[in-house]
């Protein structure tokens, strides 16, 4: 056996990492990948920067560097900047934007109805809640809790008419009820749809077509005045109940309609399985069928929500006067006439932030329960 | 000025076979302590939310004052904001006890949607605007021109009906809301827009520089705006006419918010006027002849100011909308204002 092994060196111990090259890490790595990794990406990222800057410093600009932030007039706001936008109405105008014309000594009320919807939220929306099954029971008092702050009672809270209701106030009321009713609703009709039994069966068929082959502006008419006729004269049928009622029942139908989606989607297996192990319908449907169903459908179902919740700008076809409604009796007051853009800038940053925070939560929902999914 | 009749008329009958079993309105209002007024949602001068958020305007001090005359407190009103389509509705179907919305007295909604106007507290009609760079100086120039006009509205049937009379031509641009008029009319989509000419003077003054745009001359419509109540309920109507008409007069008689107490103590004295002295309620029982005290018009008058005192706050010279009286001045001024005599 030779002295000299045939292998020249062996390393005894491991060689020390090198950082990789510069130009797939940090910042330059980043945007090479992600901004010119091909000619056509970087045509792409040339024209959109060429785009943002034509149009930034035009809007930054007319949005912060002329802007008037506090004037008390639109009068007064072109004196002082002619070619800015006209903050101050915002702030002059922003209370009656929130509350409509809740009485203001009662404000407090509203601000605690929407602090307990935030907290009746926590559990429903996040599953390591402490003591989380309690909590949820809570939550489940919540629209009589709501109910009873912002209507009042009578005897603990006095009583205040829909009529006061308006602003974002009215939005909140109108898109988290729809939200909250439209989804059991919706499993219900879909569930109904795929039914065995043909009287259920037709029943809910019909109901999905009908809502869903007219439009939503239809049924807040019907909702305004046509129950208005049939109902006797005096009768106080809240209009604002009213208005929930249409645009849950409109919702749901697209809802069982995107639940009907999950359901088709799921093999046959899983109800074949379901049956084999001897449950029952509806034990089928709460343990298997269902928690699969509705992680397909998260997508939609939100989209569905999302949906609904604009849709009720169009209660301002109707008198009702949700923020949209509202501006247009700003806009008459002679003091701001003119500043439309800024009052429909407002409005649309508002709901921006409540559409942009659910699609956020769907997607941490869909990747938390496709954890499983991955092999 | 939209309208949407079948329904109305539909429910116009109900509401009344339904509304014959019920108290009178001036019962209800007064059991609820609330004069329920619809308005317009927002059409500058007439009803508008002020920074407070309370309703004011031109329209809005009409429910002011009728809910000072019944209910003796002119902040004792549920506005009820109603649009073009919901407010014939919302009155047939009792939700409102008036509406008081710029809204044009025509035969058909008075005859067959079963209202009764109850008198025109501003006498309006359609008219034109156009940039002054355009250099035109009457309607009859307008052959071939872009109008911006708001769909479904009695104004886009004066207008086709104007340009037809004269054999002229124009391309509308259809628009729904006075502030889609406004972005369009600026922007130059359209060469011209008609509204009815207090709105036109309204939009006008929110421009940054009214001075380059021109309110044409002709006027080519009568839009009688007034309130209106329920047909069948003769106290009523007869109490919303009448507390309008105690405005009208107050002014004729040069009675203000301010000096109306005054008014009143020196109606008493010999050769003093006694139309005041009646209006007043410092003469004969007129009050209990509607179901109210001697004393309404007094109060609504108090409250909310006279006509003049009125047209001077939202909509007059000294406003941004800037309207002189024109029709609406009183018939003594050669304008329109004529109330019946108090008497």
């Amino acid at each position: 056996m030779s002295d000299k092994s045939s292998i020249a060196y062996v390393a005894t111990e491991e060689k020390p990492q090198r950082p990789a090259p510069a130009s797939t890490t940090g910042v330059l790595g980043w945007t090479k990948e992600n901004l010119f990794a091909t000619p056509l990406n970087t045509a792409l990222t040339i024209l959109s920067f060429l785009f943002l800057a034509w149009m930034l410093p035009g809007i930054v600009q007319w949005a912060v560097l002329d802007a008037v932030w506090t004037a008390d007039s639109y009068r007064s706001c072109l004196e002082i900047s002619n070619n800015g936008a006209c903050w101050a109405v915002v702030g002059a105008r922003f209370d009656q934007f929130i509350y409509g014309f809740y009485p203001h000594d009662l404000r407090w009320r509203a601000d605690l109805a929407f602090v307990l919807l935030c907290v009746a939220l926590v559990p429903l929306l996040w599953d390591k809640t402490p003591h989380r099954g309690k909590m949820m029971l809570l939550s489940l008092l919540y629209p009589f809790v709501a109910y009873m702050l912002i209507w009042g009672d009578g005897f603990i809270f006095s009583e205040v008419e829909s009529k006061k209701l308006g602003g974002f106030l009215l939005t909140m009321i109108i898109g988290v009820s729809g939200i909250a009713f439209s989804l059991p609703l919706g499993i219900l009709l879909a569930l109904g749809r795929n039914s065995d039994m043909p009287f259920i069966k037709s029943l809910c068929v019909g109901f999905i077509e009908f809502i869903r082959g007219v439009p939503l502006i239809t049924l807040l008419f019907v909702a305004s005045t046509l129950l208005s006729y049939f109902l006797p004269r005096g009768t106080n049928f809240d209009i604002i109940l009213r208005v929930v009622i249409m645009v849950t029942l409109f919702a749901s139908a697209y809802m069982a309609e995107v639940i009907r989606g999950g359901l088709a989607a799921l093999p046959r297996g899983q109800y074949e399985a379901a049956d084999a192990l001897g449950l029952d319908y509806w034990q089928s449907m709460r343990l298997i069928i269902l928690p699969q169903a509705l992680k397909i459908s998260i997508p939609g179902i939100v989209n569905t929500f999302i949906g609904l919740f604009k849709d009720t700008t169009l209660v301002s076809v109707i008198g009702l006067l949700d923020p949209l409604g509202l501006t247009q009796s700003v806009l008459a007051d002679s003091k701001w006439n003119g500043t439309v853009v800024e009052l429909y800038v407002f409005i649309a940053a508002i709901f921006f932030v409540f559409c942009f925070a659910m699609s956020r939560y769907s997607m941490y929902l869909e990747r938390k329960l496709s954890a499983g999914d991955r092999h | 000025m939209k309208r949407n009749f079948l329904p109305v008329a539909l429910g116009a009958a109900m509401a009344l076979t339904a509304g014959a079993a019920s108290a009178s309105t001036l019962e209800d209002v007064k059991a609820r302590g609330k004069l329920n007024c619809g308005v317009s949602t927002g059409l500058t001068g007439f009803s508008f939310t002020d920074d407070n958020g309370e309703w004011q305007g031109f329209d809005a001090s009409v429910c002011r004052a009728v809910a000072a005359a019944v209910l003796g407190d002119p902040n004792a009103v549920e506005f009820v904001s109603t649009t073009g389509k919901t407010r014939f509705t919302a009155l047939a179907s009792g939700e409102i006890d008036m509406l008081a919305r710029n809204t044009t007295w025509t035969f058909s909604r008075d005859a067959d949607l079963n209202f009764t106007f109850v008198g025109v507290n501003y006498y309006d009609g359609q008219g034109f605007m156009v940039p002054k760079a355009l250099g035109v100086e009457s309607a009859l120039q307008l052959d071939g021109a872009t109008v911006c006009i708001q769909t479904g509205t009695t104004t886009e049937l004066n207008l086709a009906d104007y340009f037809r009379k004269n054999n002229m031509s124009y391309e509308p641009v259809p628009i729904e809301t006075n502030a889609e008029a406004r972005q369009n009319y600026l922007a130059g989509a359209c060469d011209v827009y008609t509204t009815d000419a207090s709105g036109l003077a309204a939009s006008r003054a929110s421009f940054e520089n009214p001075a380059d745009h021109i309110v044409l001359p002709e006027i080519i419509s009568k839009e009688p705006l007034g309130p209106l109540v329920r047909q069948g309920d003769e106290e009523w109507s007869d109490i919303v006419r009448w507390v309008l008409n105690s405005l009208i007069i107050a002014e004729e008689k040069g009675i203000t918010a301010a000096n109306a107490d005054d008014q009143k103590a020196k109606s008493t004295e010999p050769g003093a006027d006694t139309e005041i002295a009646r209006l007043l309620g410092a003469e004969g029982e007129y009050g209990a002849m509607v179901g109210l005290d001697n004393d309404f018009a007094l109060r609504a008058i108090k409250s909310v100011g006279n006509y003049g005192e009125l047209f001077e706050e939202y909509l007059g010279e000294s406003t941004p909308i800037g309207l002189s009286r024109g029709l609406n001045a009183q018939w003594t001024d050669g304008g329109l204002l004529y109330a019946p005599p108090f008497r």
